[in-house]
């Protein structure tokens, strides 16, 4: 290897690794932080590593905020929602992409006309809807909104229309019902795309702000986002307390995106681009 | 049966859209009409006087930071997700570790990165300051001076976002063909012209839908704002969505509030519109 590629190599790494430092310094701090010691918090120049880890400092904001609740409850939305979402856009996308019917095209150009609406038009009917069906605190609150979305069916509709319609035809042929075909040959086919799916709303549905802020102000109904906003009110500035509540809140969607990256780097494209 | 099963299909995902995203269009044009009492029933007809009364104050001055706040965040954001992407897409080993890395604010709520970052903001004890400080730089009130607030809640934005800008420039460059670059090697062509004529032009519709969806994005921001300014100091960061979730959920105004919304939607299409007619003609498709 020449000389000039090694030093381009080493130069690479080291632009890697700076960028590393710089786009992780955020989440590493909250870490650090979250296991000082409070006098350690305090002190100028701030520290960046804690003495000896304190690992009481999650016991505490756990004793002082009900992080397992908060945790529970973004759990329960963000799992229904997404397998709602998975369910609904399936079906209405499987038959987009392999039934006739008529009123398909306007039904469809329906679908889509969906995505342009920003949610502020629609959340305030929204939040009056839920109201009026006493729905204010409770799980249904949460999740009824987001069952379905025309970004689902669309992102779907991309994977299925890559499976031939002849194999369709040909197992109907074969005695196949449409049902048993789409849930032992067409789901299976885009498993891909179910798999980017889950893990795109399974995030977005975790890290929502403004919904679960205007439906729930019961404090046992808050998700770990609106908890967030409160544990700076319920701890006072205690910072290191503060962020053991954030890496808490945290840590579900990092283990999550650390599982489902790689399905929403190959997924993203999918529905834009011809791959 | 057989006909009837297209339409069972698509049933469950029509009835959430048709409660929950058609009916609210209507609803929301139909309340910004009228008065309504703090329930949220309209109450008195007044036709387009909302709109008016919005055009002439409240709205413009908040759609003036929310345009700023577009022109902060998005073009930085774009570079930024650019940059990390051509680096992690080099052929090293490793690159997977680093790919995870740079996605990781994907994880990251809006709700988490504003109390991250409120915490090293503080003008004080803060870690942004402190460095400032070893840099020979001043003290900054990054969220109590008017000047600086919007910048700082804009460089909380562009972190965020930076994991999902990563992402998606990364799986345009997974969709370059090989070949390409293997006709360019033969050619003789270096890294950096390979970047320039080769991957900038191959990723172009990548990069536009990043802009697109990127514009959009920043035109609702929201959660950051209320979470590190409350749209203060002295309104510098009060953009629109903020000033609709005062107009509702704070002052019970709901006809004003959807007004507001409405006249959101029409700015955020304009805006759409006119990227892709100044964007398609420069966005190379395969």
């Amino acid at each position: 290897m020449r000389i000039a590629d090694r030093l381009n190599k080493l130069l690479l790494y080291l632009a890697l690794i700076l960028a590393s430092l710089i786009v992780l310094f955020p989440i590493l701090y909250a870490i650090l932080v979250s296991l000082m010691d409070p006098s350690e918090v305090n002190t100028f120049p701030p520290k960046l590593i804690p003495a000896s880890p304190r690992w009481s400092n999650y016991l505490e904001v756990a004793r002082s905020v009900p992080v397992g609740r908060y945790l529970l409850n973004s759990l329960i939305v963000s799992s229904v929602v997404t397998l709602g979402q998975v369910i609904t856009a399936s079906l209405s996308a499987y038959a987009f992409a392999f039934m006739n019917f008529r009123g398909k095209a306007a039904l469809f150009a329906l679908f889509m006309s969906t995505m342009m609406v920003p949610w502020e038009i629609t959340i305030i009917p929204n939040y009056l809807t839920i109201r009026s069906w006493k729905l204010l605190n409770s799980y249904p609150g949460l999740i009824l909104p987001f069952l379905a979305t025309a970004f689902g069916t669309f992102l779907l509709r991309q994977f299925f229309m890559q499976i031939p319609r002849e194999l369709e035809e040909a197992a109907r042929i074969d005695g196949c019902s449409r049902f048993l075909f789409f849930r032992t040959i067409a789901l299976p086919l885009a498993r891909p795309g179910l798999l980017t799916l889950g893990a795109y709303t399974f995030l977005s549905v975790w890290n929502q702000y403004l919904w679960p802020l205007l439906v729930t102000n019961n404090r046992l109904m808050r998700t770990v986002q609106i908890g967030t906003r409160f544990l700076m009110n319920e701890e006072g500035l205690q910072y290191h307390r503060i962020m053991a509540g954030v890496v808490l809140f945290m840590l579900p969607a990092l283990v999550f995106l650390l599982w489902g990256q790689r399905y929403l780097v190959r997924g993203m494209m999918a529905g834009s681009v011809k791959g | 049966m057989e006909r009837l099963e297209p339409y069972l299909c698509i049933a469950p995902s029509l009835t959430v859209l048709a409660i929950f995203v058609f009916y609210p269009i209507l609803r929301s044009i139909y309340l910004s009409l009228f008065l309504t009492d703090p329930l949220g029933n309209p109450k008195v007809f007044i036709g387009l006087e909302h709109y008016a009364s919005q055009l002439s104050g409240t709205f413009l001055q908040s759609l003036l930071v929310t345009i700023k706040f577009v022109l902060y965040t998005v073009p930085v954001g774009l570079v930024l997700g650019l940059i990390l992407a051509l680096l992690a897409y080099q052929p090293l080993k490793g690159t997977r570790f680093f790919q995870l890395v740079f996605s990781s604010p994907l994880a990251v709520s809006a709700a988490t990165g504003a109390t991250i970052f409120l915490m090293m903001l503080n003008p004080v004890s803060g870690i942004v300051n402190y460095v400032m400080g070893l840099l020979g730089i001043g003290k900054v009130h990054w969220l109590t001076d008017p000047r600086w607030a919007l910048w700082a809640v804009g460089m909380v934005s562009i972190w965020l976002r930076l994991g999902f800008n990563f992402v998606l420039m990364l799986s345009g460059l997974q969709n370059v063909p090989e070949e390409l670059y293997e006709a360019a090697l033969v050619d003789g062509a270096g890294p950096w012209a390979r970047t320039w004529h080769i991957t900038l032009p191959m990723i172009s519709p990548t990069i536009f839908f990043a802009l697109v969806v990127g514009v959009i994005h920043a035109f609702q921001v929201f959660t950051e704002i209320d979470m590190m300014t409350a749209g203060g100091p002295s309104n510098a960061t009060s953009v629109v969505v903020f000033q609709i979730y005062q107009e509702a959920f704070r002052k019970y105004e709901f006809g004003a509030a959807s007004a507001q919304a409405i006249l959101l939607f029409i700015v955020m299409v304009f805006f759409t519109y006119l990227q892709f007619r100044l964007g398609e003609r420069r966005v190379h498709y395969q």
